[in-house]
């Protein structure tokens, strides 16, 4: 099946960005402060190897992807091949 | 585990959110004069001012939680500086009132000059009032609300310079500068003044990320909040911090300090306020 490229209802994309901006940027600061956790935490040395840091570094390679298709490429990211 | 909630907007919470505060330990309350969503008129501030001190703490007392509250015109509605006038001239007698534990919450929303000079001369409310009742002091304590989101730092930097003009008629350890997120902390902590974190969803801390603060600047002088009030918040974020705090190994005698005797110390520097900071041995 074909990924649509259906609008997200009636909104326009500056309601969308309206809708959804805080949100994205509460989670962006969160994720900052995981990472930031990871490292002062004993150990961090030990696990900057670790996949699970890799993929959220892979992540944040797709989120700047200029095409749709992100939320995709980072569910198979995280899938067993 | 007790806890003092330093800063909750209860004209706007139900019976039910005290008696829900009173069985998660809460044994006092201490709410700021804010925006009630909608701009007031003068009279309505008189109005708003005897709930906070007159109804409140009987509504309070009810569930056996003593209630405390702040004076203030907030800085949402600090642009017309002819209400502002209206409203600062009333604000010395209810300072006088015996739950009131200073002027607050004040402080700038979109950092404009109004906001400023309205800001200005609550602070200099609180100096003059310290002859009324703060045996000692320099002035009445203050409590501050800094602004959201994108204007919090260059607030912050201006709420900081503002008081540094005061010089030496304003005292640090009298002041709380409350929703300090990871970029305004330092600022505030270093230059001596009590610090509030707010946990409240989207637009300000976590519980994670307000534990990541107060292990990476320390529990001294820090406060931590939910800041319910008519929006969409939660006065268990406080209790939940504590929760995230346990998870990670921290033990309830520290978390004693933060939660309850940092609140009782900060707010016992004005003798109305009862609560005294409690100990509890670490576990063997
Ligand atoms: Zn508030």
């Amino acid at each position: 099946m074909q990924m649509s490229q259906s609008s997200p209802g009636n909104l326009t994309a500056p309601e969308v960005l309206d809708a959804y901006f805080l949100e994205a940027r509460a989670r962006l600061i969160e994720l900052a402060a995981t990472l930031d956790r990871i490292d002062r935490a004993a150990g961090s040395q030990a696990v900057q190897s670790d996949a699970r840091l890799n993929f959220i570094h892979d992540s944040l390679q797709i989120l700047q992807r200029t095409q749709p298709g992100r939320a995709k490429a980072v569910q198979e990211l995280y899938s067993l091949k | 585990m007790f806890f003092i909630d330093p800063h909750i907007h209860m004209v706007s919470r139900t019976m039910a959110d005290y008696e829900m505060l009173a069985l998660s330990g809460v044994v006092a309350v201490s709410e700021p004069a804010f925006w009630a969503g909608f701009d007031r008129s003068p009279a309505g501030f008189i109005d708003y001012f005897r709930q906070l001190t007159e109804f409140e703490p009987r509504r309070a007392a009810q569930f056996g939680i003593q209630h405390y509250s702040w004076i203030c015109l907030n800085p949402k509605e600090a642009q017309d500086l002819g209400k502002a006038r209206e409203v600062l001239a009333e604000i010395p007698k209810f300072l006088s009132c015996p739950s009131v534990l200073g002027i607050g919450e004040i402080g700038l929303n979109k950092n404009t000059p109004n906001e400023a000079k309205v800001f200005q001369q609550h602070v200099q409310i609180a100096i003059d009032a310290a002859s009324q009742g703060a045996p000692g002091s320099k002035h009445a304590l203050i409590l501050i609300h800094t602004p959201h989101l994108e204007d919090k730092l260059k607030g912050t930097r201006m709420i900081l310079e503002m008081l540094r003009d005061f010089g030496s008629a304003i005292d640090p350890a009298r002041i709380l500068i409350d929703h300090v997120e990871e970029h305004t902390i330092e600022l505030v902590k270093d230059a001596g003044f009590w610090a509030g974190m707010t946990i409240y969803p989207i637009s300000k801390a976590t519980p994670a990320r307000a534990v990541d603060m107060i292990e990476m600047y320390g529990p001294q002088r820090l406060c931590v909040n939910a800041a319910a009030d008519w929006g969409i918040s939660d006065p268990l974020n406080t209790h939940r911090t504590v929760l995230e705090a346990q998870r990670r190994g921290h033990q309830l005698p520290e978390l004693l300090k933060v939660f309850h005797n940092n609140p009782a110390e900060f707010f016992g520097q004005n003798p109305k306020f009862t609560v005294k900071p409690i100990t509890m041995q670490p576990p063997a």
